[in-house]
C-alpha cells in the first residue's frame, strides 16, 4: 500500500500529461496520414492557443474567451495550411517539411514579439483547476478530466471518420492521394478539414495542459510537440487509437523515469524509445500497412 | 531586375552599418548588454528597466568639467552564448565607454573576451557565477557571488527551519542554477544536512514528479534556484500538490512573477536578495511612478509596479558607471577601466566598492524575504551573512 | 572559357577574398561587428556545407548537425584546456579526469574524428531509415547526445552541464577563414570524386544507383561520417568563437538554423551555402538589429519597432524565400567565373541580337 501511495502521484501525472500529448498527437498522425508531412508547426499552434487564451481572457469573460481560443486556433491551422503548405503541394516532401520548420520559427518569433519574451500566466479555468485528493495524492481535477475527455473526443472522432462522408473522403485520400483526386474528391477541402480537426484538438489539449502548467513561453509548444510526434510514430503513424495509446505510454514512462531519479534523461528517453520503435517495428504498434519508411 | 534590387539593398544595408556612426561631441555611450528574449528575457528586461530609469533620472554627467549626454546602447544577447559575441561586438562597434550586464553568467563569460580585446570595462549587474570575473581585469560586478549566496541560504535553512534534509532542484545547462545548487549543497552538507538533488532539462513544464519525489523523501526544505519561468510552474505544482515545507531560492525569485504565482496559496517562499523594497522610500515611489507612466515599461516589469531586486541593481549599476566616468575624467574606455578599481558608490542596494583582485563587489550581507501570499508582497525576514 | 582558366580565376578570386579580409582586419578595429560576423559566418558556412553534403548531395535528410557540433565542441574543449586552468574550469569536479592538453590543430582534428566515430555508430541503425523518419531519428539522437553530455556522472570529463572555457581561441578572422576554406575545399574534392558521383546517384534514385553497382549502405555511411567529421570541426571552431562551451547551446533550433541556411543557399550548391551563411548571420545578427530599438524620426515614433521585431521580420523573410524562391540563391548550381562569363556573353549576345534587329 505504501508503494502505491508513493507512486500514485507519478502515475497520475503520467496519465494526465499522456492525455494531453494524445490530443496533440492526433493532429500529427492525421496530417501525416494524408500529406506524409511532419507538421513541425503543430506544437507551436498548440502554444499559440494558450497565448490566445491569455490575451482573450484579459478582456473577455472565460465563457467567451474559451470558444474564441478554439475558433482562433482552428483558423490558424487552416491559414497555415493554405499559406505555407498548399503552394508546395507538388514540391518534394523535403520542401514542405522545411516550410513547416519555417512556420514554426515564425510562430515562435511572433509569440516572442507579442509577449515581449515574458512568460505569460494562463488564467485558471474554474472547476478543472480545483485541487482534489485521490488516495494519497493531491492533484488538480484536470488530471482526472483529461483522460476521460481525451477518450470521448477520440470516440467521436472515430465515428466521424468511419461514418460520415468527409471521414470517408479522408480515409480515401490517406489511402491513395492521386486516385481519390481522380475520383472527384476535393483534395484541398479534405486537407483543410484535417488541419482544422487537428488544430481543434490541439486547442483542447492546450486548455487542459496549461491548466496543469499555467505558464506559457514561445518555446512551450516545442517539446510537447516533439513528444506527441514520437507518440504518433510509436502508435503507428496514421492510426488514431495508436497515437492515443502511444501518448499515454510515453506520458507514463516519462514520469516513471523521473520518479526513478533519472531526470537528466526524461526527454532523451522519449527519443530513445522513438529510435527503438523505428528500428524494431517501424510501422508502430498499430500501423496498418508497410509504407516506404524502411 | 528583382535580383539587382535585392543586391542593391544588401549593399546599402552593408554600407549603412559599416559607416562610422558620427556621434555628437558631448555624448558618452553606455552599453547595456542584457537578454530581452530567451530563458532570461524576463529578468533581463527588469534589469534594463532599472538602467533606463536611472538614465531618465540623470541623463547627463559632468566629466572633467564638461557636460556630457549619456546615451544608452541596448542590445539583446538572447540569453544565448552563441548569440552573445555578435551582440557584444555591436556594442563595441557603437563605441561605448563602459558596458553594464548581464543577467545570467553564461552570456557574460561568452562575451567577456570581446570586451577584453576592445579594452572596454564591464560592470556585471547580477551575474553571480565566480568564473565571470576570475582572472581578468576588465569585468567587475556589483552583486554577490554564488558561493556566498549558497552558504547564506544553507545557513538560513538550517538555523530557521532546523532543516536536516533538503531537496535541491536545478536546471540542466544553466550555470547560475547549477552553480548555486552546488554551493548550497556544499554548505548544507557541511552543516550536517543531507541533500537530494535533481535536475530538470530545458523546456520542462511538468514538475509534478519532482515535487512528488521531494514529498516522498520527506525533506525539510526545497531549494530551487531557477529562472522565473520555471519558478512559476514549480510554485503552481507545489501548491496543487499541497507542499508544506518551505521553498527557498536565490535572487532570481525576487520578482513579482513569484509573488503573483504564490498569491492565494499556502506555500511559504523564501528568497535571498540584494535589495529590500521599501528600504528607500524615495527611490521606490519615483520608479513606480516612472514604470506606471508607460504601458511598455509596465509590461516589461511583468504587469505591475513591484520593484524587483534586479531593477534596483540595474539602477545602481548605472550610477556606478557614471561615478567611474567622473573618476576617470574622460570617456576613454581604458581610463574608465582603471578608474573602476577605486570607484565607490552608495546606492539603493548598499555600499558598492570593488575588491582589488577580481573586481568583485565587497558585499557581506543578503536580505532574506518571504512572500506574503495574501497581499502579494515581500515581507522582510532577516539580514543574513556568513559567519 | 577553358577549365584551366576557370580554375585559375577562381583561385585568384579566393586569394583576393583572403587579402580583402586581411585588409579589412587591418583597417577596422579588431572587435568590429563586421569581423565578428565574418568569423561566425565562416564557421556556419563550414557546417552548412557539411549538412549540404548530406542533405543536398546524398539526399539523406538528417537533422543531427547540432549534435555532432556538440561532440566536436566538447572534444576540442576537453582536450585543449591547459592543464593549469583545469582546476578552475572543473571547479565542481576537482579539476576533472583528463590532465593533459593537446595543440589546437590536433584538438580540432580530434573533434572531427570523434564526431565521425559517433556518426558511424549512430549510422549503423539509423541510416536504414528513409526521408523524414531519418530526419526525426537523427534529431532524436542529437537530443540524446545533449542529455548524455549534461549528465552529472560524466562530469569529470564533460564538466556536467557547466561551462567549459579557457581553451585556446582565435583572434584573427583569417584563422576560421583558412581552416573552413581548407575543410570546404576537401568536401568539394569529395563531391567531385567518384564517391561524390555515387552520392548524387543515390540522391537521384536509390534503386537505379544500386542497380549500377553502388553499395548503398557503404556510401550512405561514408557521406554521414564525412559530414559529421566536418560538423565536428565546425563545432570546435564555434567553441573557439564563443570562448566557452555549454551543451544547452546546441539545441535543435541550431540545426534548423543551419538547415534554413542550406535551403536559402540552395540544396546542392556549395557556394550557395557559403553565401547564404554570410547573409543569414549578417541579417539576423547585424543588419536588422536596428529593428529592435525604438526609433524616432523627428517626433514621429516608427511603429512596431521594439525588441523582438527583428526576429519576426527575419522569420518572414525566411518564409518568403522558402515559399517563393524554393531553389534558394544558387539552386543546385555553383558560382564560378566560367558561369559568370557565359552568362555575360549570353547577355551581350542577346543585346547584340537586339541591336541587329533594331538595325534591320
Amino acid at each position: 500500500m505504501d508503494f502505491i501511495n508513493r507512486n500514485l502521484p507519478y502515475l497520475l501525472a503520467g496519465i494526465s500529461v499522456g492525455g494531453q500529448y494524445a490530443l496533440i498527437a492526433i493532429g500529427y498522425t492525421m496530417v501525416y496520414g494524408i500529406l506524409r508531412l511532419i507538421n513541425f508547426a503543430h506544437g507551436d499552434i498548440f502554444m499559440v492557443a494558450a497565448l490566445v487564451l491569455v490575451y482573450a481572457s484579459a478582456s473577455l469573460p472565460l465563457y467567451l474567451s474559451i470558444p474564441l481560443t478554439i475558433v482562433a486556433t482552428v483558423a490558424l491551422g487552416f491559414l497555415v495550411e493554405r499559406v505555407a503548405y498548399k503552394p508546395l503541394r507538388s514540391a518534394p516532401r523535403m520542401s514542405v517539411m522545411i516550410s513547416a520548420i519555417g512556420v514554426s520559427y515564425l510562430l515562435q518569433n511572433l509569440a516572442l514579439y507579442v509577449t515581449g519574451g515574458l512568460a505569460q500566466v494562463v488564467p485558471s479555468i474554474p472547476v478543472i483547476s480545483d485541487t482534489i485528493k485521490i488516495g494519497s495524492a493531491t492533484t488538480k481535477v484536470v488530471t482526472v478530466v483529461t483522460p476521460i475527455l481525451t477518450i470521448v473526443l477520440v470516440v467521436v472522432l472515430m465515428q466521424l471518420i468511419n461514418h460520415t462522408k468527409i471521414g470517408m473522403a479522408m480515409r480515401a485520400v490517406a489511402d491513395d492521394f492521386e486516385t481519390s483526386r481522380l475520383m472527384g474528391i476535393k483534395i484541398n477541402s479534405v486537407i483543410s478539414t484535417t488541419f482544422m480537426i487537428g488544430s481543434f484538438l490541439a486547442a483542447i489539449g492546450a486548455l487542459l495542459y496549461f491548466t496543469n502548467y499555467p505558464s506559457v513561453v514561445p518555446t512551450s509548444g516545442a517539446m510537447p510537440g516533439l513528444k506527441a510526434f514520437v507518440a504518433a510514430v510509436f502508435g503507428g503513424i496514421g492510426s488514431i487509437p495508436g497515437a492515443v495509446i502511444g501518448a499515454f505510454i510515453i506520458g507514463i514512462c516519462e514520469n516513471i523515469i523521473k520518479g526513478l531519479g533519472w531526470t537528466t534523461f526524461s526527454d532523451a528517453f522519449t527519443f530513445a524509445l522513438l529510435i527503438i520503435v523505428l528500428l524494431v517495428k517501424p510501422t508502430g504498434l498499430f500501423g496498418e500497412k508497410a509504407t516506404d519508411k524502411v | 531586375m528583382k535580383k539587382l534590387a535585392a543586391v542593391a539593398m544588401c549593399a546599402a544595408l552593408c554600407l549603412a552599418s559599416v559607416a562610422p556612426v558620427s556621434a555628437a561631441d558631448n555624448t558618452v555611450k553606455i552599453g547595456v548588454f542584457e537578454p530581452a528574449s530567451g530563458d532570461n528575457g524576463a529578468g533581463g528586461k527588469q534589469e534594463t528597466l532599472g538602467i533606463q530609469y536611472a538614465n531618465a533620472e540623470t541623463p547627463t554627467v559632468e566629466i572633467d568639467g564638461v557636460e556630457y549626454d549619456v546615451e544608452l546602447v541596448i542590445v539583446d544577447n538572447e540569453s544565448s552564448t552563441e548569440k552573445a559575441p555578435t551582440a557584444a561586438s555591436e556594442l563595441v562597434s557603437q563605441g561605448v565607454s563602459i558596458v553594464l550586464g548581464s543577467y545570467g553568467s553564461g552570456v557574460s563569460i561568452a562575451a567577456s573576451d570581446i570586451f577584453a580585446e576592445a579594452g572596454i570595462p564591464v560592470v556585471g549587474v547580477t551575474c553571480t557565477n565566480p568564473q565571470v570575473t576570475e582572472g581578468n581585469t576588465h569585468y567587475f560586478r556589483i552583486c554577490f557571488l554564488d558561493p556566498f549566496q549558497g552558504t547564506v541560504l544553507a545557513n538560513f535553512a538550517s538555523e530557521n527551519f532546523s532543516a536536516t534534509k533538503a531537496y535541491v532542484l536545478t536546471k540542466l545547462g544553466d550555470d547560475y542554477s547549477v552553480g548555486l545548487g552546488y554551493y548550497f549543497e556544499q554548505a548544507f552538507e557541511e552543516l550536517g544536512g543531507e541533500v537530494i538533488s535533481d535536475t530538470f532539462p530545458e523546456g520542462t513544464a511538468d514538475f509534478t514528479s519532482y515535487i512528488t519525489t521531494a514529498i516522498n523523501e520527506g525533506v525539510d526544505v526545497i531549494f530551487a534556484p531557477t529562472s522565473t519561468e520555471a519558478a512559476q510552474l514549480i510554485i503552481a505544482t507545489a501548491a496543487s500538490q499541497g507542499v508544506e515545507v518551505p521553498l527557498l531560492a536565490g535572487d532570481t525569485w525576487d520578482s513579482n512573477v513569484i509573488l503573483n504565482a504564490a498569491e492565494g496559496t499556502d506555500l511559504s517562499v523564501y528568497v535571498t536578495t540584494f535589495y529590500q523594497e521599501g528600504a528607500n522610500e524615495e527611490f521606490d515611489t519615483n520608479i513606480k511612478a516612472w514604470i506606471n507612466e508607460d504601458s511598455t515599461r509596465l509590461a516589461n516589469n511583468g504587469g505591475d509596479d513591484t520593484v524587483a531586486a534586479v531593477t534596483a541593481m540595474g539602477y545602481d549599476a548605472y550610477y556606478v558607471a557614471l561615478a567611474a566616468l567622473q573618476n576617470a575624467g574622460s570617456t576613454d574606455a581604458a581610463a574608465v577601466n582603471e578608474a573602476l578599481w577605486t570607484t565607490t558608490y552608495t546606492g539603493v542596494t548598499g555600499e558598492i566598492s570593488f575588491e582589488s583582485e577580481n573586481g568583485d563587489a565587497n558585499r557581506d550581507t543578503a536580505y532574506v524575504k518571504v512572500a506574503n501570499t495574501e497581499t502579494a508582497a515581500w515581507d522582510f525576514v532577516a539580514e543574513q551573512g556568513v559567519q | 572559357m577553358s577549365k584551366k582558366t576557370n580554375t585559375i580565376i577562381s583561385a585568384v578570386l579566393l586569394l583576393a577574398l583572403c587579402a580583402f579580409v586581411f585588409l579589412l582586419e587591418q583597417i577596422l578595429p579588431s572587435t568590429h561587428i563586421a569581423l565578428t560576423v565574418l568569423k561566425k559566418s565562416c564557421i556556419y558556412a563550414l557546417v552548412a556545407v557539411s549538412m549540404n553534403l548530406l542533405n543536398g548531395f546524398t539526399g539523406l535528410f538528417s537533422l543531427g548537425q547540432a549534435g555532432f557540433m556538440l561532440i566536436g565542441a566538447y572534444t576540442y574543449g576537453v582536450l585543449t584546456i591547459p592543464v593549469e586552468a583545469r582546476a578552475s574550469v572543473y571547479q565542481y569536479y576537482d579539476g576533472g579526469l583528463i590532465q593533459f592538453s593537446v595543440p589546437v590543430i590536433v584538438g580540432l582534428l580530434a573533434a572531427g574524428v570523434v564526431a565521425a566515430i559517433f556518426a558511424w555508430l549512430i549510422g549503423l541503425p539509423v541510416l536504414r531509415l528513409k526521408s523524414d523518419y531519418l530526419a526525426i531519428a537523427t534529431l532524436g539522437f542529437a537530443e540524446i547526445i545533449r542529455a548524455i553530455f549534461q549528465w552529472d556522472k560524466l562530469g569529470v570529463i564533460t564538466n556536467g552541464s557547466n561551462l567549459l572555457r579557457k581553451f585556446p581561441t582565435f583572434n584573427s578572422v583569417l584563422f576560421p577563414l583558412i581552416v573552413c576554406g581548407i575543410c570546404i575545399a576537401v568536401m568539394v574534392l569529395v563531391i567531385h570524386s567518384s564517391y561524390g558521383r555515387a552520392f548524387r546517384a543515390i540522391r537521384d534514385d536509390e534503386v537505379a544507383a544500386e542497380a549500377m553497382g553502388i553499395n548503398l549502405a557503404k556510401h550512405k555511411r561514408m557521406s554521414f561520417c564525412i559530414s559529421s567529421f566536418f560538423a565536428g570541426i565546425g563545432g570546435g571552431l564555434l567553441a573557439m568563437y564563443q570562448t566557452s562551451i555549454q551543451a544547452s547551446t546546441f539545441k535543435s533550433a541550431m540545426t534548423y538554423e543551419i538547415l534554413l541556411i542550406v535551403v536559402i543557399g540552395g540544396l546542392g550548391s556549395v557556394t550557395g551555402s557559403c553565401l547564404a551563411s554570410f547573409l543569414y548571420i549578417a541579417c539576423s545578427e547585424w543588419w536588422l538589429r536596428f529593428l529592435d530599438t525604438e526609433t524616432y524620426i523627428g517626433s514621429f515614433k516608427v511603429p512596431l519597432l521594439r525588441s523582438g521585431f527583428r526576429k519576426v521580420v527575419f522569420a518572414v523573410i525566411v518564409m518568403i524565400v522558402v515559399l517563393f524562391y524554393r531553389k534558394g540563391i544558387m539552386g543546385d548550381k555553383e558560382f564560378s567565373p566560367a558561369r559568370v562569363y557565359n552568362w555575360w556573353k549570353k547577355k551581350r549576345g542577346q543585346k547584340d541580337a537586339g541591336k541587329e534587329e533594331a538595325a534591320k
